[in-house]
């Protein structure tokens, strides 16, 4: 291996994988170690994959990128215990032609690998099963890793952390903030095998497109958090995601409440009949603007799941930011080099082109989401229990006159709200999720 | 579906030495709610009665962190990764 290469990437997920191929076509040299058997090994997700900064690295990547189904469909449900509301909306200008509405189903063990090899056929050199477990520093600036391998001492004038939600390399040059159970969730998920035309009869698609389903309240027992189904081409991915604390005050595992999850009326006649393939499991960084930490220092940046960059709010969108942040991080890498200025003030344009897309916009705007969540359990639990109850009143057919099931009704909603209180949240929860 | 038959699905290549370790045992006798049994999608920590323990089944890990999270308040779980290769590999992910 030689001595020097102009950066050093940790991590072959799609940030990493983004940064190294934009850098490798520019000439750079640049190492990637990914500590996997192979590029996305360790790696999951839910899983709709963005796809507009995908487009810009790979061009038409369509047409040979390892994806499943062009979503055409989201689904929101409300779940009781036995009973389910649900929201969905289908777009047909999403059905069209490539590439739809740049969201697809995809699973990352078969993604990965294949946006790292268009990185190596750049130039890039990708180094699998081989973890990193330190920096270099000199003279207070970030100058290569440790790697855990023979002659593992690498230099380069930047490093790239894309080492994922736990990055250990942030938290060993001290820029990681501090983690608490509320912003960070525990997704577990199973990838359910069903045949083809059963998937697009049961869902209602046509060809290769799919569904995005998503459900609260009692799909995951009230607690703050989300289940999910999302049709790939032959399997389903089927899982729960909650916030730390969650699990830990409910007492219940996350295989547990998986179970509980694909038990329920709604979701079991979905999945039935399905064979699980594999089981998996991984922490999202949820906690927002607030959470993301200082992403640059002397000679090292902060990129994807290590920055925190996620979007937690009704998008889900971590893989899309993840790849813009490698994309803006390389770029200003080359900027830097052209100037051969690796300093924290010398790679401060990462940290402003994130703040001017849509990363930082998007992060920014939803930063209230992680504390409106965890100050508001009421919208996980005990109001959609209440609109199930009172929807399952207003559908109960009985010989009982109409106008007393409405007296009723309108008696249970005032006993179980109070007016005013109810307002002053629902007024949060606008401003959590949709002000400007 | 019972947890051992969803790991039996995964692919692991076990690592000779533990990669998680409990840093010091009587640190859990203090702890009041085991946070590090609830969080785990893989079932790794259990407490044991008799030993008085948290045994760690570290050879079902998939290596997400969050047992280190739960048990922030006594930092007593000591993670690093696996040698490189080794560990869980997903095949869809």
């Amino acid at each position: 291996m030689s001595d020097k290469f102009d950066v050093i990437i940790v991590g072959a997920g799609p940030s990493g994988s983004a940064a190294a191929l934009t850098l490798a076509k520019a000439g750079l040299s640049v190492v990637v170690f990914e500590r996997g058997e192979y590029p996305g090994a360790k790696n999951m997700f839910g899983g709709v994959l963005y796809t507009p900064i995908l487009n810009r690295l790979v061009p038409n990547f369509w047409e040979e990128a390892p994806i499943e189904r062009h979503i055409t469909k989201r689904r929101f449900g409300l779940l009781s215990e036995g009973s389910e509301a649900a929201f969905e909306y289908r777009c047909e200008d999403f059905n069209t032609s490539p590439p739809y509405n740049q969201s697809f189903s995809a699973l990352r063990a078969q993604f990965d690998p294949w946006l790292a090899k268009k990185a190596e056929e750049a130039g890039a050199m990708i180094i699998p099963e081989t973890v990193v477990d330190d920096l270099i520093w000199k003279d207070g600036k970030v100058c290569g890793v440790k790697a855990r391998r023979e002659g593992g001492e690498v230099e380069a004038d930047v490093v790239i952390a894309a080492d994922g939600v736990n990055s250990f390399l942030a938290k060993k040059s001290g820029l990681r903030k501090a983690f608490t159970w509320n912003v960070l969730a525990v997704a577990a998920k199973e990838v359910i095998a069903l045949p083809r035309e059963t998937i697009e009869d049961r869902f209602s698609l046509e060809g290769d497109e799919g569904v995005a389903m998503e459900f609260f309240g009692d799909a995951v027992a009230g607690m703050v958090g989300a289940g999910f189904i999302y049709t790939n081409k032959e399997t389903l991915s089927v899982g729960v995601a909650c916030t730390i604390n969650a699990f830990i005050d409910k007492k219940i595992v996350p295989n547990d409440l998986l179970e509980r999850f694909k038990a329920h009326p709604s979701i079991r006649r979905l999945i039935r009949k399905g064979e699980t393939l594999e089981y998996s499991g991984h922490m999202i960084p949820e906690g927002g603007y607030n959470q993301v930490p200082e992403i640059i220092t002397d000679g090292l940046v902060l990129v994807g799941d290590a920055a925190h960059l996620v979007n937690a709010s009704f998008y889900h969108e971590g893989t899309n930011l993840a790849m813009a942040s490698g994309l803006y991080a390389a770029e200003t890498i080359i900027e830097a080099k052209e100037k051969g200025d690796f300093s924290q003030k010398g790679l401060q344009g990462y940290r402003t082109k994130l703040e001017e897309s849509f990363v930082l916009k998007d992060i920014k705007k939803y930063r209230l989401v992680e504390s409106w969540a965890n100050k508001n359990p009421k919208f996980f639990k005990e109001y959609p229990d209440l609109a199930l109850d009172l929807l399952k009143d207003y559908f109960t057919i009985s010989e009982k006159p109409k106008e007393t099931i409405q007296k009723e009704l309108t008696k249970k909603f005032r006993s179980k709200i109070k007016l005013l209180r109810t307002m002053v949240e629902l007024n949060q929860f606008r401003k959590t999720f949709f002000s400007s | 579906m019972k947890l051992e038959d969803k790991l039996f699905l995964d692919q692991y290549k076990v690592d000779s030495e533990p990669h998680l370790k409990i840093k010091i045992p009587d640190v859990c006798l203090e702890c009041e709610h085991k946070q590090c049994t609830w969080v785990c999608p893989a079932g790794v920590y259990k407490w044991d009665e008799d030993s008085k323990k948290i045994i760690v089944g570290w050879e079902n890990c998939m290596e997400m962190g969050a047992c280190v999270v739960a048990c922030n308040e006594y930092d007593n779980i000591e993670m690093h990764y696996p040698k490189g290769g080794y560990g869980i590999s997903y095949k869809f992910g």
